[in-house]
């Protein structure tokens, strides 16, 4: 390989985390929730709700910039956590159909709702950012060919995304609690009869899962771009629930499968960027949906027999006393 | 502590009361959130009303909002209404346009009815093959509809972008200079226009003519057809479907064409009725189609309330245009209308259970209960059980 395709790869690589890391926070997020039983379709808007209020802190606080995106990634989990809220209370205590609450959700907070509403009653749409994550030189690795930028020179969100499945896995398959919250998507009734709360579990990792999904937003205003535009993650919440279903409920596959979305996301920018190749900017732009739908068709191809993965007691209502 | 207890039979008048009662709710919560973002719920709401009602024109321009909302609305009515999740009409709807825009400047010399009824064609067939791809997939592979058809919102976006802006189409206008500047559609003929009905001050769009009229007859379908009698089989018991040799998948198929085509003929009378030209921008801002699944929800997927659903949604839309600044930033109607599902969808647990609401007991208000002797109970059953 010469030089100048090795820093393509590598360049490629470096993208993909860029882009696929709010794909893991959220999908993580939205893998928590609906292991315990809960589809929540709102993630695009409590996504857009964290970028929001992460920009918004970030453009009116002032101090250290450490401090600034800690403050703002804390707003945007409480945001979105609280978007999340609702969407519990609706299908889990008042249990209507969670499809139609998680798309009330998106449009509540979404390109046209609430987000939208916040940015331009702050006036937030003309400005430039002013705080943003940056890379870390960790250990003073960053220089070393090949995995220097790739594993020493990424943010430290990046970090704590990959801390994120490293927990998310221990603590599915490892711990009681886990091994309880899956009981708990799988079959509520048994999880109920031996004594678990089903109702706390699932208004817990609904809400777990707004919350990571405000973290992954909050990387659109705070890395990824500079600035807020209305819409700003672009569907980014679809993939990441796509992304749930053909990683097959685990997380381990789950952060292969947003690098790979981030790379299509990305893609087509390097390339153009770089004059390699002329090929509509709309075909790259349709490109990472595209791919969502094929990956979704491969999986369903593998899958028609046996629901690989998929939690039993997903999308329903959990009633006591009730079939 | 709050306990439901399930309703043996449902009283007619909460059939009634408890859409009616959630209506008032959303309309004091949304108050409160103007209120609390310091805006004066009251003039609000006043200026909603003459911006969508009371002010001359005001009513005509409420059809007009109405009109694509109605299309989308009943899209997602009757595909949601059998448990077809179906949230791709806003890329239904673009395709349609870009069909009906098509045939309309293909055939710009035939007379106008034939022009028309060509360009209803058009968007129908467009709105009904782009939705036939998800279609198929979740008939045959069992693909989530979902999140495909939400995908192919996206590819469909880019299409219509890629005809308009990025390529030397038949749909884009490369007649002056300025036109290859600023890029734009081809301006259909004026025979291509659809004709409205004019009623006294009240301008009714031909499309919401054509809309309302879809309404009843899905209704009919739904209520009093074999085809619809199927189809409600297949959505309460797909199991009870394939014993009854209902064919499951051709249904499901069929259905998504049908929700499809309803959104294209939306687009089609987006490009026949208002804008005569393929507007990418215009119809991505809209985002018809998204509000379509809450004017349907709102109705509880039967196609004539969807009517009256897409009304009020239309008059809020309308409203947003008309008042947007800084009394009322665009984000409102989204929020507004976000209030309102989420109070109705809410809301329909009162008419299924009985609803009551007490203090939670607390701990010392129990009697203590004498120990039984350590002897009687074994000591296994208080430990957890094993898992």
């Amino acid at each position: 390989m010469t030089g100048i395709n090795a820093n393509i790869g590598i360049s490629i690589i470096v993208s993909a985390i860029l882009y696929g890391t709010p794909l893991v926070f959220a999908g993580i997020g939205e893998l928590f929730a609906e292991r315990s039983g809960v589809l929540n379709l709102g993630v695009e808007g409590m996504m857009l709700m964290g970028a929001v209020t992460a920009f918004l802190v970030s453009q009116r606080l002032h101090g250290p910039n450490a401090l600034v995106l800690l403050v703002a990634v804390a707003v945007a989990i409480l945001a979105s956590t609280a978007m999340a809220a609702i969407h519990a209370f609706v299908t889990i205590t008042l249990r209507a159909n969670q499809i139609v609450s998680g798309l009330t959700l998106t449009i509540f907070a979404g390109v046209i709702g609430l987000s939208s509403y916040i940015g331009e009653s702050n006036n937030l749409g003309a400005i430039a950012g002013k705080h943003q994550f940056s890379e870390l030189n960790v250990f003073g690795l960053a220089h070393l060919p090949v995995i220097g930028p790739i594993l020493f020179h990424q943010s430290a969100m990046v970090y704590l995304s990959w801390l994120l499945v490293i927990l998310a896995v221990l603590y599915l398959y490892r711990t009681r609690v886990g091994l309880h919250l899956r009981s708990v998507g799988e079959s509520p009734r048994s999880a109920d009869a031996m004594g678990i709360n089903v109702t706390r579990y699932r208004y817990i990792h609904t809400l777990l899962g707004g919350a990571l999904a405000g973290m992954g937003g909050s990387l659109f205003t705070l890395q990824i771009a500079t600035n807020w535009i209305d819409g700003i993650t672009a569907g980014a919440g679809w993939i990441a629930i796509a992304l749930v279903i053909y990683s097959f409920w685990r997380p381990e596959l789950l952060i292969i499968g947003a690098y790979l979305f981030g790379a299509f996301t990305s893609f087509g920018f390097d390339l153009q960027a770089r004059g390699v190749i002329s090929i509509p900017s709309e075909f790259w732009s349709a490109l990472p949906y595209l791919m969502t739908i094929i990956a979704l068709v491969l999986v369903s191809l593998g899958s028609i027999r046996r629901r690989l993965g998929t939690p039993a007691g997903l999308g329903i209502p959990y009633v006591r006393g009730e079939s | 502590m709050i306990r439901f207890a399930a309703r043996e039979k449902v009283p007619r008048w909460l059939n009634y009361a408890v859409p009616l009662g959630s209506v008032i709710l959303a309309v004091i919560v949304a108050g409160i959130f103007l209120a609390a973002t310091g805006h004066n719920p009251l003039t609000t709401y006043k200026n909603i009303i003459q911006a969508s009602i009371t002010q001359p024109g005001a009513f005509s321009s409420t059809l007009v909002s109405m009109t694509p909302l109605l299309f989308t609305g009943l899209a997602a009515a009757v595909a949601f209404r059998m448990r077809i999740w179906n949230i791709g009409s806003e890329g239904q709807l673009y395709m349609g346009a870009v069909g009906a825009s098509g045939v309309g400047l293909l055939l710009h010399n035939l007379p106008g009815p034939v022009l028309i009824v060509a360009m209803m064609a058009g968007g129908i067939a467009a709105g009904t093959l782009w939705a036939a791809v998800p279609g198929a997939l979740r008939a045959y592979l069992n693909t989530n509809e979902i999140l495909t058809t939400l995908m192919l919102n996206y590819v469909a976006a880019n299409i219509m972008y890629y005809l308009i802006f990025d390529s030397n189409s038949y749909w884009r206008d490369l007649t002056s200079p300025s036109a290859r500047v600023f890029p734009q559609g081809k301006n259909l003929a004026s025979t291509a226009n659809w004709p409205p009905l004019q009623l006294g001050s009240v301008t009714i769009p031909f499309g919401l003519l054509l809309a309302a009229g879809f309404a009843v007859l899905l209704w009919g379908v739904i209520r009093s057809t074999k085809y619809g009698f199927e189809m409600r089989v297949v959505a309460d018991s797909p199991p009870a479907a394939r014993y009854a040799g209902i064919k499951t998948r051709r249904k499901i198929l069929s259905l998504m064409a049908l929700s499809g085509g309803i959104a294209g003929l939306g687009g089609a009378s987006q490009v026949g009725d208002f804008s005569h030209v393929l507007d990418p921008r215009g119809l991505e801002q809209a985002g018809f189609g998204y509000t379509g699944i809450v004017v349907a929800a709102l109705g509880r997927y039967n196609p004539v309330a969807v009517v009256v659903t897409s009304f009020f949604i239309g008059m809020l839309v309308n409203a947003g245009y008309a008042l947007q600044g800084p009394g009322f930033p665009i984000g409102v109607t989204g929020t507004m209308e976000g209030i309102l599902l989420f109070c109705v969808l809410g809301s329909e647990i009162f008419t299924r259970y009985h609803v009551t609401i007490r203090a939670p007991r607390r701990a010392t208000a129990i009697r203590p209960v004498p120990k039984p002797p350590a002897a009687v109970l074994p000591a296994s059953a208080h430990e957890e059980v094993p898992s």
